[in-house]
Parts: structure tokens; sequence; C-alpha cells
């Protein structure tokens, strides 16, 4: 089963450029005979280039050339033209790029509206034809950020569009929230605007914070330089390089976060490629961790982050993986989970890892975690045997858990500041089909999403009434 | 007579796997402690009933594997035949691409019709092949949405389409502590709609087996195969051949109409419960030996204190008086009241092993005479290395508590409404889940009055 990744404006697109060489070094450490397999598939076409680019797709044997079955959309020319010509220039064709040159100024309007309006047809005939080429079609990806205009604004008309188009198909964001700090002022009004659209269009999303993953990079950072009892980082283990310099997180510290989330997405799909002792496939992320259509924002852990040189683990080791995915300093994004309420958890565990090592740590956690009175078990699990390149095993926690709210309350803060003078506001009111309304909507739907997480937290800690059975005349 | 195995999902592709494996080890072995003659009618009973000779003299299973991903049925597949033993017959499965997500809807609304033809024509071809048809055994988990939703929606097909056949639902029923989220929901759908199909649901509990594991044959770190392999040979202590109608008539020639007759007086009741002793690591088989006075003891109190196996028994439990006046409401509650109970021996000296104390009518309620709710089942051809085993498949209040559970969470969600859009979304309506808490209740109101 296939998933298909969108990567949209700037953010996304570098995401998506790590995601694509992780991707391809993770299935050249699995697959050594060079065969094109159903693993492959689901993010690789094989294609015969002998013939020229638009060769045939070859469906068995050995792997020919590999493409990856993908959309690169931005609005500026300078991050996907950086693509074509480095490593991963030959598993791109110029039928799945859609480019312009001008950019969206950091305006959510101009992306959806006007880009939206404008590359409305060539978006649908380029996603009817890449998803011609798939078996099967599982879900969507789209990866963007919220705070600008390109990823922000045209990555959700994309969202809107996947839904007309294939309203059956999973669609799964991967959105980077902008911080407080954020240089672009005008992204809490990106966002807001761009919340609605996820709310409404989106199965499930992924918020990631740049100040988590920046505080990762650091923590890796230190754990190098330390050299803490003479233990050695595995070079290829790091989660935030692929070519395991650690110069990179000195020199460039966007590709280093953007590696996280790379990390992330193939971690996610992973069990859906691999095989396991209990498979979990994208759609059943969806189907156990979202028990209220609009409640569908999931906070995501990864560990490990990088592996000590030593081959060996202990149990206990194992069980330190556990406890790291429930600490803060894995997290994807600022929140408080164990604070919070749990609505449902979903463990994906990689590598040599078994039932009883997952039993064993769930009954010890679960007692520091508060989970929602209907869902006192609320814990979905997956077991894939093959772990990431360099780990010999790996944990990847989402947790549907209201500690999202507070970061969507500081959202709406941060809007209304700007809103309340009308700051900004005639560079999205001018584009065509813009409306005040869409603004007094979009924040009337972060409201009402807000109230429905106070409503959850509201239920904790009350007292637990079950609700009386059914009773049978006997 | 034949069994057509139907392996639904991927747990039922795993344990079906380990099924056969066993089978097959089994009377490939030497540990038979029977006369050559003796193990060539064992083998040749076996072959008959879960095998189908090939040209190519490799014994195919008579199985049909069905799954909406292809994972698990191509691993299946390959480690079989690598085994050189026996196989899967290459042609005898279906599968997709997209899976049913957890969602037993999707499985039995969306997947089964849809697939139905396709699957049915497989099992179709199955049937043909066996001289004579002794019925369908199907291997499903009831928490995921392919074994579960789709395992419902083929077995009232098979109910369907041979209505004289008898069929036997193998469910497995998950950890407490979820593997899936929506694991009562699915169970509660699965269960209430088994019921109104099949002849007979089997149960094994992922908990019980798992202590199983640790505790008796000492696996430090248990996985899924364990589980399987142990599920397995309970599973294989039933289903090998065995002599069930007394002293010298050769092995039943029926099977699945020897276990379910007796066992399932009342379709009102219908869930039945298998134990299986002694259970240790294979290393420790040498060095072991058991009485059957012994054995006998323990599967007896087994059945009265609801125990999974020989450790940790409660043997304070006692059957209530016979003639007292304790209504049964207020019998104590951890003494297992049964219905219909079925003791499978195999192994040295089998007929001197004395069975009496499973036909004290104080096990039983009244509406059956103790000697038709107790059958025994006494085979000399030891099973799977053990020099002496016991086996217990009983219909009594084993499976009250974890039924009453599950059906407790699962409303306890519902009345929250969680989930259930997922649900609604391919067709299943609230309705429908009320009306299988209702059967499921009377299920429980069954048992528990009993």
């Amino acid at each position: 089963a296939v998933s298909l990744p969108f990567a949209v404006g700037q953010c996304g697109n570098q995401v998506g450029c790590r995601f694509w060489d992780l991707a391809l070094r993770e299935h050249a450490a699995v697959n050594k005979k060079g065969i094109y397999d159903e693993a492959l598939s689901s993010f690789f076409r094989n294609v015969d280039t002998r013939s020229g680019d638009n060769g045939p797709d070859i469906y068995k044997g050995k792997i020919c050339s590999l493409k990856a079955r993908a959309l690169l959309i931005d609005m500026e020319e300078g991050v996907v033209n950086e693509i074509l010509q480095g490593p991963l220039r030959d598993v791109f064709d110029s039928k799945q790029l859609i480019t312009d040159v001008s950019g969206s100024g950091n305006n959510w309007a101009v992306g959806h509206k006007m880009y939206g309006c404008q590359y409305r047809e060539d978006i649908v005939e380029k996603l009817r034809k890449t998803a011609e080429h798939c078996d099967c079609l599982q879900c969507f990806f789209i990866i963007h950020s919220m705070g600008g205009g390109t990823g922000s604004g045209l990555g959700t008309f994309v969202l809107n569009l996947l839904e007309e188009e294939f309203p059956e198909v999973y669609r799964f964001v991967t959105s980077v929230y902008p911080s407080g700090e954020d240089d672009v002022i005008t992204s809490p009004y990106n966002s807001v605007l761009a919340m609605k659209e996820l709310n409404e269009h989106a199965d499930c999303v992924l918020p990631i914070e740049n100040e988590s993953l920046f505080e990762i990079v650091n923590k890796i950072h230190q754990m190098i330089n330390s050299g803490k009892l003479g233990s050695t980082v595995k070079q290829n283990s790091l989660v935030t390089s692929s070519a395991g310099s650690a110069k990179t997180l000195q020199e460039k510290p966007f590709d280093a976060m953007n590696n996280i989330v790379a990390n992330l997405l193939l971690n996610l799909t992973s069990s859906a490629r691999f095989e396991g002792s209990l498979n979990m496939d994208l759609n059943e992320i969806s189907m156990n961790l979202v028990p209220f259509p609009r409640l569908h924002y999931l906070v995501s852990s990864l560990t490990p982050l990088y592996t000590l040189a030593d081959v060996n683990v202990p149990s206990r080791r194992l069980d330190q993986m556990f406890s790291d995915a429930f600490s803060r300093d894995h997290q994807l994004i600022q929140a408080d989970p164990k604070h919070s309420l749990y609505l449902a958890c979903a463990l994906l565990v990689r590598g040599n890892v078994q039932v009883s090592d997952l039993r064993r740590n769930i009954e010890r956690l679960k007692p520091s975690l508060h989970f929602v009175s209907w869902n006192q078990e609320g814990w979905k699990t997956g077991l894939c045997s093959v772990p990431p390149v360099g780990h010999s095993h790996s944990l990847l926690a989402l947790a549907n858990n209201t500690c999202v709210k507070p970061t969507f309350i500081e959202l709406k803060d941060r809007f209304m500041k700007l809103y309340k003078k009308k700051a900004h506001l005639h560079h999205y009111l001018q584009i065509d089909g813009m409306e005040q309304s869409c603004f007094s909507e979009a924040i009337s739907s972060l409201s009402d999403l807000i109230e429905e997480y106070n409503e959850l937290d509201a239920s904790k800690g009350g007292p637990r009434i079950d609700p009386s059975r059914l009773k049978i005349a006997v | 007579m034949s069994i057509v195995t139907v392996q639904l999902g991927q747990c039922g592709n795993q344990i079906g796997h380990e099924v056969f494996s066993a089978l097959c080890s089994d009377i490939r072995g030497t540990h038979g402690l029977c006369s050559k003659k003796e193990n060539e009618s064992y083998q040749d009973s076996c072959k008959e009933r879960f095998f189908c000779e090939e040209e190519s003299g490799v014994p195919a299973a008579r199985a049909v594997l069905v799954d909406m991903e292809p994972k698990v049925i191509s691993q299946t597949l390959s480690m079989a035949a690598r085994s050189g033993h026996w196989k899967y017959n290459s042609h005898s499965h279906f599968c997709q691409k997209q899976g049913s997500g957890n969602n037993w809807a999707n499985g039995y609304s969306v997947h089964g019709p849809r697939h139905k033809e396709a699957i049915m024509n497989l099992v179709q071809k199955e049937a043909e092949k066996c001289d004579r048809l002794g019925g369908f055994f199907t291997i499903m988990s009831m928490a995921g949405g392919t074994g579960s939703g789709l395992g419902a929606f083929v077995t009232q097909c098979l109910r369907d389409a041979f209505p004289t056949s008898f069929l036997l639902n193998h469910v497995i029923w998950p950890y407490g502590t979820g593997e899936v989220i929506v694991q009562n929901y699915n169970s509660v759908l699965t269960l209430s709609h088994l019921y109104r199909s099949s002849d007979a649901l089997l149960v094994h509990e992922n908990d019980a087996i798992h202590k199983i594991c640790a505790q008796l044959m000492n696996i430090k770190q248990i996985s899924f195969r364990d589980v399987n392999q142990v599920i397995a040979h309970q599973l294989g202590s039933v289903f090998q051949p065995a002599h069930t109608a007394g002293g010298g008539s050769g092995y039943s020639r029926n099977p699945l109409g020897d276990l379910l007759e007796p066992l399932v007086p009342h379709p009102e009741f219908r869930m039945l419960g298998l134990r299986n002793i002694p259970q240790m690591p294979q290393s420790s088989l040498a060095f072991s030996t058991f009485s059957w006075p012994g054995l006998i003891k323990h599967l007896r109190q087994i059945l009265i204190a609801n125990a999974h196996m020989e450790e940790g028994i409660d043997w304070q439990v006692r059957p209530p008086h016979p003639g007292s006046s304790i209504p049964s409401t207020n019998k104590a509650l951890h003494f297992n009241t049964s219905i219909a109970n079925l003791v499978i021996l195999r192994g040295k000296d089998v007929h001197s092993a004395d069975l009496g104390s499973f036909q004290d009518p104080s096990l039983y309620t009244s509406w059956l005479n103790p000697q038709d709710a107790f059958n025994a089942w006494k085979t000399p051809r030891a099973f799977n290395k053990y020099e002496k085993s016991a086996a217990l498949v009983s219909n009594s209040q084993f499976l009250l508590k974890p039924l009453d559970s599950i059906v407790g969470k699962a409303w306890n969600m519902f009345a929250s409404k969680a989930y259930l859009y997922q649900y609604t979304k391919f067709g299943i309506q609230e309705e429908d889940f009320l009306d299988c808490f209702t059967t499921l209740e009377q299920v429980i109101s069954s048992y528990t009055n009993l």
C-alpha cells in the first residue's frame, strides 16, 4: 500500500528532501539483493530508464531506476532547484514538480486563494498521474509549515483538493508550527487560517515545533562533545544526520532539525512497509487515535536520538527507551502530556522488541499517566521487526492528549493581538476571494477546538461513574 | 474426514502456520510410544484430516489463507515452504493491499461483500479436494479488523454455503491492556455475529497463554511466536486423531462432530474453553514424569477453580454439595459450573486413567445426565513428545468473567460515543451495536444463571 508525500513550500521541501534521502538509505540497508519489493514500492516506483526518462514501470525483479512517488510544490524555485541539482536529482522528474518564481510573501491568502486557483488544474492532473502509478493508495502525507505563505496556504489548498479527488484516502499532515519568536510577523494569521483547514479536512495532524527540534539538536551536540565516560556515539545512528557527520549539527542546524522530522515519517510508515509480529498500518493509526473527528492532533516523540557504540542492549536499556518516549526531551512539540489527559496512545516499536517488553513497560508507565475514563486501557501497539539504520531498536510514541491545548491557546492569543489592531489585514483582504469572514471563521474554528479540549479536561479527575449495563429479563 | 481451515487476518495466519507445523512435527516424530502400526494409522489419519497429498510429495495443508494486506500471508507461505515437510497450496490464498484498519465495519461491510466470491471459491476448491468433508475450522483474532470483521462475514458465508457442515471458530481474545484501542468494540461485534452462524467458539486468551509462557515455559522475552506455539500445541492436543468411541474402533472419522455434539447441547451456550497440561519447555520433558491420577486431579481442579495452568490453582474452591438449598445465584463466585466437558488423554498407559471424578454430578448443571455431560477420549499414541498429556475442552463458566469484562469496557466506551463515527462511516450504526450488546448480555445472563 502506497503512502504519497506532498512537500509544499520551503520548509516542506527541505524536510521532504531529508525524508527521501533517509528512505533510500533505509531501504538500501534492508534490501541487499537489489530486488524491487513490496516494501520499496510503498515509496518508490521502479522505472526502466534504458530508453529514457519516460520508460515504463517495472513491478518486479531487479531495481532499475527508483523514482520517488511524490509531488514537490513550491512557489519559489530555490529549494526545489537545489534538490534537483543535488544527489537526489535522479529520484524526481519534472512531472512531479510544481513551481513558480515569486513566492507567496508569507501570505496565506496568496498561497491558498491566488496560487490555489492558478495551479488547481495542474495539481489535480499531476496528482492523478502520480496516483495512477500506485497499485493501492492508502494515504497522503502533506509536509509543510504553518507560519509562511506557500506551505501554509497552498499546502492547505492541496489538502482540500485531496479530499475532493480522493475522499477515501487518509490525509496525514505534518505541520511545523511557528514559535512565539518567529520572525515572520504574520505567522499567527497564516497559522490560524491554516488550522481551520486542518480542523476540517485532515484525518490526522502531527504538529511539530521548531523549539523542540532545536533542543533535541542541542542535546545531541552536548552529548557528542561531552565525551562522557569515553562513550562514542555510533555515527550513522544520529537522528539528526544521515551522513553521520557531527559537523552537520553546527553548520546546518536546519538540516539536523529536518532530519528529525524525516525520521518521524520513516518510523510512522515502517510497520506498513516491513514485516513484524504485530503490524500497524496508517489507517490503523487514524482509527485508534482519533475518537472524535476533530480531535486529531497527535503529540509525537521519538527515541532513541542516537545509539552508543556498544552493541549489547540489556533489557534495562530497552526499558529506558520506553521511559524516554514519555519524557519531554524526546517530544517534537512543547507540551506536557503527563499532566494532561490522554485520549489514546500508540507505541510503534522497531527492532528486536517482543510483546512481553511492550507489556512490561505499559504496566510500568501506566500509573503515572491520566487516561480518559472511557478509555482506561487506550493503548495501540505495533511491532516491526526491522530497526532503523544504525539502531537495534526504536520507539515512536503518538499521543492524542489534551496537552496540545496550550499551544492552540497561545496561537489564538498571538492572532488576536494582531487582529484587534487589524495589523497587516489589508495584505490579505486585497487578494481575490479573501474576505473578513475568512478570519472570523478561522478564529471561531480554533476557539471551538479549544473548547472541545476544555470539556475533556474538565472531566479529568472527576468521579468515575460507569454507565449502567443493559438489563436482560431472565 | 477432512477439515478445511480458514486462516483470517494476521493473527489467524500466524497461528494457523504454527498449528500445521505442530501437527506435522508430531506425526513425523518417533515419540509416539506405540507400535509402528498404530503410529502409521495415526499419521494416515492426521494426513487425511489436515493435509492433501500433492504430486511433489510434500503434503499441502487443507487451508485457505485470507488477509487484507500482503505481508503476513507472504511470510506464512514462505516459512511453510522452507520447512520442507509441508506447505500451503500455492493458490489457496487471497489478499489485498490496504488492510482493514482495525475497523470491524470495514472488514465486515466493505471487504466482506467485495471479496466474498473470490474467498468462497477458494474454500469451495479446498472442500472439493476432500473425500469426505468433516467441517470448517476458522482461526481469527477478535481485536483487529480483518480476522474479526471479515472473519465474521466469512463465517456467515460458510454457514450459508454449507448449512449441514460443522463450523468451529477459534477466536483469540486480546490482552486486556490494549493491543488495539477499539478492540472491545471489535470483540463485541465479532462475538455476537459468530454466535448466530457458528456451531461453537473455541477461545484462547492472550493473557492466559502469556502467563503460561512466563511461568511454565520459562521464556524471558516472550514473543507472539512463543504465544502462538503454545496455542498450536493446545489445539493439536484436541485435533490430532483420537479414539473417541471407546476401544479398538480406530481413530475418529468425524472429529468436529465428535467434539461439538456432546459439548454444545443447547444453542444458547456455545463458548468453549481449552486447557492442556502438562506444559513445559521441550528441554525439560526428558526429566519429567507424570502420573495419570496427578494430572487428572490437577485438571479437575483447573476446571472447578477456573485456573489456566498447573501453577497457582486455588485448591480451596469446591463444588457445592448436591441437594443443598443454595440457589444458583448465590453460589461461590469462583466455582465454575459446567454444562459439558470433554477430556482428551494421550500417551502411556492411558487406559489405566480413572476419570470418575469428572463425572461428579455437582460439577454440572442439572439438565443433562452426568454420563452425557462428560465424555472422554483415550488415545495411547503420545502427542508432541509429551509422555502423557491431558486436555480439557469445556462448556462452562470459564469465559463468563472475561466476556463480562469486555462487554463492560465496550459499553463504557459506547456511552461516550467515542470512535463510533469510524464504524458508522462503513455502515455499522448505533442500533447495530445495541443489538450486539443485547445478544451478549443475554449470553452473559444465561451463563451466570447456570
